[in-house]
């Protein structure tokens, strides 16, 4: 690997960083903000201008509380649970394709992290992991109801990832690769009629697959109507009953990475990604009748496909917030009945469709 | 049995329909509810830029009142106290002496005057026993809160009304003819 493309990709990985953790710094703003619209209230404004200086009281609030251990506490995995969860959160962002490649001179650079052809798989693994941090941290409390939740939390994330990777593979067989970059180009289409683009999307191909694996995000960020770890009534506080000051921080916090990070997942997987409509349309016009170069041409495109897939992550952050202020919570053997019962089968049934279309060539 | 009201309604349990068991019309429902209550108006007062109207009966802060040409009303009758269900008012009467015709109307006037805020219950009776027109709850002001527990009991020093007339209570007061005249040439000369 040339030095620098090595260098590129260092500073794109620690931008992605960057931009996940400001991003989620905003998700708790957000979310309340749009709790607070959502009930005909107007939401922190005291902070700042319009509150935005809110997220920063919350976090000197939470370093400034008292650091409390569980007597008889496993100290070091009672630290280790939350890292694991902000780790695995953050992690899995790498391998977004964040936007096409900008070319400087000879060099062409990917808007990407790591560009790896399974990069589905790291996405997986890494959020399968996020698991541990759950189990470790109920288990490190020396609390029973904290490791029932843990447990709880655990089982519920297992089963809903069952679910969501059936749902991919459907997606899969239709690209025929795991390369998360590969997907989304997939989805463009150069030289065909104009709303050719949005036609190409998974979501036109897989309309059940998305549902499913919506639903399936909902419950592996642990959101309404799938929150249960975290049920006060039922378990005092979940698996992390006995966190407090920044460790519990961490945990609340990792959930808002793993909303922008799955939200991200979606829009690359079932939105076109980067891609949208007259891209090459607009490249072209400048090209040809305005007089630009054909690779500066490209690179606006780019910046603007890089603007738009996170209009697309922001609606769909939006629609997390949207849904939490609006359905109640699920009982949890109806949570599992939905995973286990209708999700799962459904997932199956969509693989079959999906290869009953390919192999009569309905769809590529 | 017999209904206590012809509303009761007779609820029917039938086996729900595939649109009610797929689960996701509903959700749209829910969701579209809540979308229209995102761009509703806002209930929220924020509160203190923002002060909420109270209402035109409202009972707020005792007030002792001056006359017109400035001097107190009140003169330590105890018809107030007497009057008063909760006993939270206390004075002590005093004779006024010679040259002190400008500070106090009659001759008899409150040397001390003190109300406990944490037994008044704002009735308002014992502005409708005052015979001088001395008493008044504020239709415009609340009792502040407080840490410490004296300093509820409010001294002459904080009921009687300033001596500059614009410094006033303006709002739900009786006032004398010539306060009210005052008052209509202020908003008169600063329309609001």
């Amino acid at each position: 690997m040339e030095l620098p493309t090595l260098g590129w990709q260092s500073i794109v990985i620690f931008v992605v960083f960057a931009v996940s953790l400001l991003i989620a710094t905003y998700c708790t703003y957000a979310e309340r903000v749009i709790a607070a619209f959502l009930q005909d209230r107007v939401g922190p404004d005291r902070a700042g201008p319009y509150g935005l200086a809110q997220p920063l009281a919350d976090a000197v609030k939470m370093f400034t509380k008292e650091e409390f251990f569980p007597g008889g506490a496993n100290k070091a995995l009672f630290v280790f649970g939350p890292c694991l969860a902000m780790i695995t959160a953050l992690m899995s962002s790498a391998v977004i394709p964040f936007g096409n490649n900008l070319s400087f001179g000879n060099n062409a650079f990917f808007l990407q992290g790591i560009e790896v052809n399974i990069g589905m798989l790291w996405v997986f693994g890494v959020v399968s992991l996020g698991v541990y941090g759950v189990m470790i941290g109920g288990w490190a409390s020396n609390n029973k109801f904290s490791l029932l939740g843990a447990i709880r939390a655990a089982s519920q994330n297992i089963s809903y990832e069952l679910a969501m990777g059936l749902s991919l593979i459907a997606v899969l067989m239709i690209s025929g690769t795991l390369s998360l970059r590969e997907i989304t180009l997939q989805q463009s289409s150069e030289g065909a009629f104009v709303w050719q683009d949005i036609f190409n999307w998974n979501i036109m191909k897989q309309p059940l697959g998305f549902i499913i694996f919506l639903v399936c995000a909902f419950a592996e960020t642990n959101r309404t109507p799938f929150d249960l770890p975290e049920c006060e009534t039922e378990l005092v506080g979940g698996y992390h009953t006995e966190y407090s000051s920044m460790k519990l921080g961490l945990y609340l916090f990792s959930e808002y990475v793993n909303i922008f990070v799955v939200s991200a997942v979606m829009s690359v997987l079932y939105f076109g990604g980067f891609n949208f409509p007259f891209q090459y349309e607009l490249r072209d016009w400048l090209a040809s009748s305005q007089g630009w170069e054909l690779a500066s041409a490209q690179n606006l495109i780019t910046a603007l496909g890089t603007l738009l897939l996170f209009g697309k992550i922001f609606a769909f952050i939006f629609f997390f917030m949207w849904i939490r202020w609006t359905l109640p919570r699920f009982r949890y053997d109806q949570l599992m009945r939905l995973g286990w019962t209708i999700l799962i089968p459904l997932a199956v049934i969509n693989i079959l469709i999906t290869g009953g279309l390919i192999t009569f060539g309905v769809i590529k | 049995m017999q209904p206590l009201t012809n509303r009761a309604k007779k609820l029917e349990k039938k086996p729900m329909t595939l649109a009610e068991r797929a689960y996701l019309p509903a959700i749209f429902q829910g969701l579209s509810i809540t979308m229209r209550h995102f761009f509703m108006k806002k209930a929220t007062v924020r509160y203190p830029e923002e002060v909420r109207p109270f209402s035109p009966i409202f009972r707020g802060l005792h007030v002792l009142k001056r006359d017109e040409q400035g001097r107190e009303r009140c003169t330590a009758c105890g018809l107030c106290a007497v009057a008063c269900p909760a006993e939270a008012i206390t004075m002590v009467a005093g004779e006024r002496k010679k040259g002190e015709e400008g500070l106090y109307r009659e001759e008899k006037y409150a040397i001390s005057y003190e109300v406990n805020m944490l037994r008044c219950i704002f009735c308002g009776l014992c502005e409708e026993a005052c015979p001088k027109a001395a008493v008044y709850l504020q239709a415009d002001k609340m009792a502040p809160p407080r840490f410490e527990r004296d300093e509820f009991i409010y001294g002459k020093d904080r009921l009687v009304e300033p001596v500059d007339p614009s410094k006033r209570s303006e709002r739900g007061i009786q006032l004398t003819p010539e306060q009210a005249e005052a008052l209509r040439n202020k908003m008169v000369q600063q329309p609001a």
